[in-house]
């Protein structure tokens, strides 16, 4: 168990607030208006748009799930809730950024991505239109929801798409920092969110760069290229594996599309191996990204590693990333095999 | 503005002409073009832009010019004429259409054209970005209309009737839909491959105030127009107008044959000629 994001007991948790009385403290109801630390979103915007009058936000029905709510509580006349209508929603964000506004549009990443894909290529991004669509809850951690409300396959559509930033926040920090910096960004982008519980990998908003990688930590034996939920995994792996006298480099590559290529060429010339790990299909993500760049340069060993090309099992969050080995144990004992096999 | 002092009802008819004949020309370039869709509209592309749209051609990028959104993309053919004739640029990059590098395609670009407020050609999303002009039109104190103009076989995408619900919602009365609904879609009749009637109250229903006008007669849809309410709430509204999809051209008339195609040697003057000599009465083929 790595962090609390895999605690399951706090991953569906309503809220006792309300009117409803329940005889037993442990019932709860609906969606918690706190308890999703990653989930600052809503806040963020909101600090934003008081010296951006540009800056809009919408959901499609999801304003508590996702936190925009807290947008709504400040600017409640630029803010919009869509209801089920992903796709008016996506479009109706490019009509206005047409108009001069940056919208922030956000809902589960499974419906952004696949069901608003068309809108997001057609209205968005070949218009160049400074839409941010911001996919929450993706990957397999909507857990037993089952995998319509997964999205593990949302790296690997969007990135293909030409002028469309691909990028996947961290923790609450790095979320920070990546709307901050979206704020000017030149054309659409795709912001994909975990589920709000997301570890914490950054203990302040760190120094970001759209499109450039953060290296986290040195080694010279591996080189894990993590993004997204699997970046703590990552180093919490590499870390017992130092204990060991492995020295693993852990890079954060946030910024999907467009990849930064200078850093994997880096940890193609100044390591010995490279694995890739991602909360997606190991089709066409994050893996697939890095072997692009690794197929013209001299061969190295060189493995993904993410959800096999398959709809995950049903089972809490907490037992899926167990079970695909996408928790620091999984991730560490298949590094271990990874490099021990070279 | 353009000055409008000398706009009446036959320079109105004179520019639905242009646009047919610039239709005829420009798809003789491409090798194939969306005819009888265009031809189909004409009347209101010419209305809408000669004596209704508050633009100022000089400023494209003026923040309370009047949007207009081709959703029904494939008539940009018929589009490009009127911009560059009302001085958007300049004409002779018309003959570009459709070559390679031109910045005139089938389906337009906003980001190549200039005076287009969006790109468009996969139907159904058009309304959706119409909503979103007017939002933002909303938040930022303008009083400025937008029009969308949809295809009557296009509002069988499903993303309209969100669009639909959500004007009516946000109250978006500075929202305009123009319907033409010339009858057609690419396999048939829109009645036989997916019924839209009664069109009228489908919108109504929806929370729209709805009129019907004939779609080729210019004192009737400036009629429409001027109807339209002003300022920036209530209910949004839907013009639907009548037309005949390949108006102007007998051959075209009603049908299916000519969705797309091209016109070439004799066939491109007669078709010429009889643009020329203007519209005639609509006379339906008798049934076979």
């Amino acid at each position: 168990m790595t962090t609390e994001m895999q605690n399951e007991a706090e991953i569906f948790r309503g809220t006792t607030e309300g009117k409803t009385v329940f005889k037993d403290t442990r019932s709860v109801r609906g969606t918690p208006r706190k308890g999703m630390p990653a989930f600052v979103l809503g806040e963020e915007l909101a600090e934003m748009a008081k010296t951006d009058p540009r800056i809009v936000v919408a959901t499609a029905d999801l304003a508590s799930a996702n936190r925009t709510n807290d947008f709504k509580d400040v600017h409640p006349d630029r803010f919009f809730d869509f209801g089920i209508a992903e796709k008016n929603m996506i479009t109706a964000a490019a009509g206005m950024a047409a108009s001069g506004m940056v919208p922030y549009v956000a809902t589960f990443a499974s419906f952004a991505s696949i069901l608003g894909a068309e809108q997001i290529r057609t209205d968005c991004a070949y218009p160049r239109m400074p839409v941010r669509v911001i996919g929450t809850h993706s990957g397999m951690s909507m857990g037993f929801y089952g995998s319509s409300h997964h999205a593990l396959e949302d790296l690997g559509m969007l990135r293909c798409m030409a002028d469309l930033t691909v990028i996947c926040a961290t923790d609450a920090n790095h979320l920070r920092a990546v709307l901050r910096a979206s704020a000017d960004h030149p054309g659409a982008m795709y912001i994909r969110l975990g589920r709000g519980r997301d570890p914490e990998v950054y203990a302040e908003v760190p120094d970001l760069t759209i499109g450039k990688a953060i290296r986290l930590r040195e080694g010279t034996d591996l080189t894990l290229i993590a993004t997204g939920s699997q970046v703590r995994a990552a180093l919490d792996a590499a870390l017992a594996m130092a204990a060991d006298g492995i020295g693993v480099r852990v890079v954060d590559m946030h910024t999907i599309s467009p990849l930064d290529r200078d850093e994997v060429i880096a940890a193609a010339t100044e390591t010995s191996a490279i694995m890739t790990v991602e909360e997606h299909n190991v089709t066409g993500g994050l893996g697939t990204a890095v072997a692009e760049v690794l197929i013209d340069l001299p061969r190295l060993p060189f493995k993904r590693h993410g959800v096999p090309d398959c709809y995950v099992e049903v089972g809490p969050p907490a037992a899926l990333y167990a079970a695909y080995q996408l928790d620091a144990p999984g991730v560490e004992a298949v590094a271990r095999d990874f490099i021990a096999g070279i | 503005m353009p000055d409008r002092s000398n706009v009446n009802i036959a320079v109105l008819e004179d520019r639905a002409k242009f646009i047919r004949t610039e239709t005829v020309r420009l798809t003789k370039i491409a090798g194939a073009g969306h005819y009888s869709s265009t031809f189909s509209c004409a009347e209101i592309l010419s209305a809408l832009y000669y004596a209704q749209m508050r633009i100022e051609p000089a400023k494209p990028d003026w923040d309370n010019r009047d949007r207009f959104v081709m959703s029904k993309g494939h008539a940009a053919i018929g589009l490009y004429p009127v911009l560059a004739d009302l001085g958007y640029f300049p004409p002779a990059e018309l003959d570009t259409y459709t070559r390679l590098g031109s910045k005139y395609g089938d389906h337009p670009d906003m980001k190549k054209v200039r005076g287009l407020d969006f790109s468009s050609g996969s139907l159904g999303h058009g309304l959706s970005v119409g909503v979103g002009m007017a939002l933002a039109g909303r938040i930022k104190g303008l009083d400025h209309r937008t029009y969308v103009m949809l295809g009557d076989g296009e509002i069988s995408e499903g993303q309209i009737w969100e669009a639909v619900s959500s004007a009516s919602h946000f109250k978006l009365g500075h929202l305009v839909i123009l319907l033409d609904r010339n009858g057609l879609s690419i396999d048939g009749h829109t009645e036989d491959i997916m019924a839209i009637e009664p069109v009228h109250d489908r919108f109504a229903s929806f929370g729209w105030d709805v009129q019907r006008v004939d779609g080729h007669d210019l004192p009737s849809i400036l009629a429409a127009f001027d109807a339209l309410p002003r300022g920036t709430t209530g209910k949004p509204q839907c013009i639907v107008f009548d037309t005949i999809k390949g108006r102007g051209v007998k051959r075209m008339e009603m049908s299916l044959d000519w969705h797309v195609g091209n016109l070439v040697g004799e066939d491109y003057d007669d078709v010429m000629a009889e643009l020329e000599a203007g519209l005639q009465p609509y006379e339906p083929e008798p049934a076979e």
